[in-house]
């Protein structure tokens, strides 16, 4: 064994080395974007769903980090301070650890995990998507088809459809019907609105979201959909509600509609449309096209 | 006529493409390179009656791990080639791949790291180490043991037979996610070469899983009771009950989906009553128990790491074992934390999140009673030691990673996006992949008879460490800024393409880190003379795997120890009990069956593939006449009586005495990476220079 003396002080070198390549290394990429300014999407909300679940994620990342970080510190520390070079540390091999130290590292974890599912439950509760969002403004209905490899918006309301394009009121709680024809499992996301949901054939997920702020946000599948999934994007434009009422006209004055030649044209797979406005709909085609499925579900997590 | 004979199989199945090609062929000269070495040293017969057919466990744990090794290049070229992709392909570059093909390395990837890498090794560890540990002779039986690993390679030739025949791979992710694994957005052979490969080395597992739980439970040495068993072999025991519990249903799921793609059922279809949620929960049912499954062993490794190198006992094995029954408990009941966007309504979310933060709490006594054991040690530093450090970072980010991603309003936003990615990967690769290398840098000298380089095995550590930050940091900050997984292509103007860059530079560090891991074990392979373990005990190691020789003869023990206590081989140092007598041994004789069947599984599945029914049903009736066959023989054990005992012991003994320096053992160190370099360079050159080839 004694072939092996001697090692601690390599060690230490070599973990402060280790360790400061680390430090280094995460400085330069955090540096490096910072610098570059960019979108810190799901940092960077743009609307009340989505800064709510920003502050969820944060707060419960400083949960963690409170246990983390000192077990972490603690840890190192221990491993340099009771390295073998360091004859000086104590050394009791039979070493008893009493009843208290086992209810000890049962309970300071659980009680962090407590914590969290504190934090948890009402947050999982307040932020169900399905959950309406109260506002002085009456909520706009937006259905969403999911297809290979496009998104299809209807304005069920309005009576104007779009395609891998969809714009919003700000301030006005959205309601996102969100189905799937003739597709896989899609799921609907735009990171500076708020969280995802899946969009899925004979069935329809609703999803609520809210923008605060003007502008245009980037929406995809987070799903993987097959051969176009990288080119399954939409952008969803956040405008004022005068804004939005022009963009409505506009499209109502559009020259295509979304007959059902052109729906079933749609339907066949693509990659990379370009966003299209029609200015009327079949105000029966969504439940047309979920009814192609009906008996195909009903069971399962579906409420 | 022709369709009867051949199915779906026709000319155009043949490689024409590049990849196929080029996979086709590096196979083809892979084998055909080990035939002529074979052949031209007489080694065919060596390899059929020592290794393929041996039913020793620790011959099948180190087959494991070169498979495993192997396979571990083969998925980390995937990797190499999907970083590759996504560091060019950003704004008007489409990068080198098609969608489809960028789609199917991914899918391949992550089947071949889970099931192929991780698990191969887990096994191997497990079949090596466990009959040691626990003072057992043999296997509860040997041939299910066989069987599984025979199953484990038809899995892998499977995987990789796509080159071959088809061209193509699934394209859906590892888990083949429903309705896009459907014969209506899927329609070719690739779900099917995924389907058959998961499901032969599926079922291997499963056997394998009960073979252990039955060794584990019946033939443990007199005296050791459940909590008397070293730690590893309890991580073992947790994570092959949790195999023989979830295995079925994959298995039962992956049946439910080969009727739905070949005979036109509809249990996961959009269509005709199909239901894809139900597939997504049950391949999260078994899904999320196969990533403890993996990760239990690796806990038990660096349990044993830990304490023989801090050379204190654990500290509160109770809490260790009940930490590691806990998970056990846990992991069955958190699958839904995968789909938390499918739209279940917010009780049932809370409910499987706060069973996920639960499994956090037996976790993180797991790692305080690793610091516990450190503190008031006398902890040495080799490499075993340093990956355990390396590992307690990587996993603690992950975990903090994996409890973000429990609260179901965070995952919301996180869910499929590189942040999750970088999750899994911290705890796939920072834990069991850590535990692994922990283990292969601890386990070796018993493994092979000399210990592994230590210098070159700190160079592979720091090459993983950095390059896994250099990736993986990224990643989750990609995963922040809203990059979804999967991604063959992104905009120019979300400026991530600097990230994906770094991920593709930590991706050439790793590789640099496998490459030196083989380095490492080349060069201890060298010098294994000076690095030669003549005690069996070369850690001062306290599990009575160390009171073997190393290597360990085939029978492991001479004589059966009496356990005591935990830790038994160190009560028995310290008290002086460590004897030497010799009795007779029943020993389990060698079988081929475990290969028949396989092959016969294998063309089961290859059938089932390119619907060539005849011989999918040929191939099963064979296969379970191969079983009958085998359990009618009563034949497969002989006696090895005590004089032959002390014979072999004595033999093995004068060997060892007879061992001498090689050519590069005469030096105080381990050799460098440097001289490592130089010999090989000399060896080179000596070939090409003297024409070496033509004595060949
Ligand atoms: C503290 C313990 C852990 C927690 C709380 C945790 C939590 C989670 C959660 C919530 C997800 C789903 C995220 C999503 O899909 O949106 C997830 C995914 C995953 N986790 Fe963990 N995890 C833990 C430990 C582990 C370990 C030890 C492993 C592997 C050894 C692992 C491997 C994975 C994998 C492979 C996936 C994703 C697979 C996929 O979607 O393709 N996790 N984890
Ligand atoms: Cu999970």
């Amino acid at each position: 064994m004694s072939k092996h003396v001697g090692k601690g002080h390599i060690f230490l070198h070599r973990l402060k080395f280790g360790i400061s390549a680390f430090i280094v290394l995460e400085l330069i990429i955090f540096v490096v974007v910072l610098l570059s300014g960019k979108n810190f999407a799901v940092l960077n909300p743009k609307g009340f769903i989505a800064s709510a679940q920003s502050n969820v994620i944060l707060l419960s990342a400083a949960i963690l980090f409170t246990i983390a970080i000192p077990t972490l510190v603690i840890l190192y520390f221990v491993a340099w301070k009771y390295r073998e070079t360091n004859t000086h540390a104590e050394y009791d091999p039979q070493e008893n650890h009493g009843k208290m130290f086992d209810f000890g590292i049962w309970a300071i974890p659980s009680f962090f995990m407590l914590l969290m599912a504190f934090v948890m439950i009402p947050a999982t509760h307040r932020l169900d998507p399905r959950q309406q969002i109260s506002s002085y403004n009456k909520p706009l209905t937006i259905q969403v088809i999911a297809m290979r490899w496009k998104w299809v918006f209807l304005y069920p309301d309005q009576n104007i459809a779009t395609v891998n394009f969809v714009q919003i009121p700000t301030d006005t709680p959205v309601e996102f019907e969100l189905s799937a024809d003739e597709s896989p499992m899609s799921s609907f996301w735009i990171p500076n609105l708020g969280g995802q949901l899946y969009a899925m054939t004979g069935h329809v997920n609703t999803l609520h979201l809210l923008a605060d702020k003007p502008g245009d946000y980037a929406g995809s599948t987070a799903e993987l959909t097959g051969a176009g999934f990288s080119g399954m994007k939409f952008v969803a434009r956040a405008s004022s509600q005068d804004n939005f009422d022009s963009w409505v006209n506009e499209a109502k004055n559009s020259p295509s509609a979304l007959t059902s030649e052109e729906y079933a044209h749609l339907l066949k797979p693509s990659e990379h449309n370009a966003a299209t406005l029609y200015a009327k709909t079949d105000p029966e085609l969504f439940s047309t096209m979920l009814a192609k499925y009906a008996g195909s579900h009903d069971h399962g997590m579906h409420e | 006529m022709k369709e009867f004979f051949l199915g779906r199989l026709n000319m155009h199945a043949l490689p024409h493409e590049w990849f196929s090609v080029g996979g086709t062929a590096g196979f083809m000269g892979l084998f055909i390179l080990a035939a002529i070495i074979l052949t031209r040293t007489k080694r065919w017969k060596w390899l059929w009656n020592d290794w393929l057919t041996s039913v020793d466990p620790k011959k099948i744990g180190i087959m494991y791990f070169i498979v495993g090794a192997f396979m571990l290049v083969r998925g980390g070229v995937d990797a190499i080639m999907i970083w590759l992709q996504q560091a060019l392909s950003s704004g008007s570059s489409h990068g080198y791949l098609t969608a489809d093909h960028f789609q199917q390395i991914f899918t391949a990837h992550g089947n071949i790291m889970v099931f192929f890498v991780a698990m191969a090794f887990i096994f191997g560890l497990i079949n090596y180490i466990v009959p040691l540990q626990i003072g057992a002779r043999d296997l509860a039986s040997p041939f299910m043991n066989t069987l599984g690993f025979w199953l484990y390679i038809g899995g892998v030739v499977m995987v990789n037979m796509f080159f071959a025949f088809g061209g193509e791979y699934a394209a859906t992710g590892w888990l083949a996610a429903s309705p896009l694994s459907s014969i209506q957005f899927s329609p070719g052979v690739g779900v099917d070469y995924w389907i058959w490969s998961l499901q032969i080395s599926g079922i291997g597992t499963t056997l394998g899983a009960i073979n252990f739980i039955m060794t584990i439970l019946k033939m443990r040495a007199p005296g050791m009771s459940l909590w008397k068993m070293p730690l590893f072999t309890w991580g073992s025991l947790c994570s092959m009950i949790m195999a023989v519990i979830v295995f079925p249903l994959l298995t039962a799921t992956l049946f439910l989906m080969f009727f739905d793609r070949s005979f036109g059922t509809h249990f996961f279809t959009t269509t005709g009553g199909g239901d894809p949620m139900m597939y997504t929960n049950l391949i999260w049912m078994w899904g999320h128990p196969e990533v403890y499954i993996l990760m239990l062993p690796a806990f038990g490794v660096f349990s044993e790491v830990v304490t023989t190198f801090s050379r204190k006992s654990i500290a509160s094995y109770t809490s260790n074992v009940l930490g590691m029954i806990g998970v056990t408990l846990f992991a069955l009941s958190v699958w839904l934390h995968h789909f938390f966007t499918m739209g279940a309504s917010a009780d049932v979310n809370a409910f499987f999140g706060v069973m996920t933060l639960f499994i956090a709490i037996p976790t993180s006594v797991l790692v305080f009673t690793w610091i516990a054991t450190m503190r008031k040690g006398r902890i040495r530093y080799d490499t075993p030691m340093l990956w355990f450090l390396g590992f307690i970072a990587t996993f603690t980010i992950g975990g903090i990673a994996g409890l973000i991603l429990a609260v179901p309003p965070a995952d919301f936003q996180l869910h499929n996006s590189l942040f999750l990615v970088a999750h899994f990967h911290s705890m796939v690769i920072g834990g069991v992949l850590f535990g692994i290398f922990a283990g292969l840098n601890f386990w070796f000298p018993k493994f092979t008879g000399f210990r592994l380089n230590d210098k070159i095995g700190r160079y592979s550590f720091y090459c993983w460490i950095t390059g896994f930050c250099l990736s993986f940091i990224p990643m989750y900050i990609l995963g922040l800024m809203g990059a979804t997984r999967r991604l063959d292509h992104y905009d120019g103007a979300t400026g991530w393409q600097p990230l994906y860059i770094s991920m593709f530079i930590g991706g050439l560090v790793i590789a640099t880190g496998v490459a030196l891991q083989f380095a490492q074990i080349l060069a201890s392979y060298l010098q294994k003379y000076r690095l030669r373990d003549e005690t069996g005990d070369p850690w001062d190691g306290r599990t009575l795997e160390w009171a073997v020789a190393s290597r360990p003869p085939y029978y492991n023990f001479t004589v059966i120890p009496e356990v005591t206590t935990r830790d038994a081989f160190m009560a028995m140092k310290s008290a002086g009990t460590v004897k030497t007598v010799y009795e007779d041994i029943i020993i389990p004789k060698n079988t081929a069956a475990g290969i028949y069947i396989a092959i016969f599984a294998f063309f089961a599945g290859f059938g089932f593939v390119w619907h060539i029914m005849w011989l999918a049903f040929v191939s099963i009736i064979g296969a379970i006449v191969v079983f009958i066959i085998r359990g009618f023989h009563d034949d497969s054990e002989y006696t090895l009586t005590a004089a032959e005992v002390e014979k072999l012991e004595k033999a093995r003994i004068a060997k060892a005495k007879l061992a001498v320096p090689g050519k590069y053992d005469h030096t105080d160190e381990d050799m460098g990476l440097q001289q490592l370099i130089g010999i090989s360079y000399t060896f080179l050159i000596d070939i090409v220079k003297n024409k070496r080839w033509r004595t060949w």
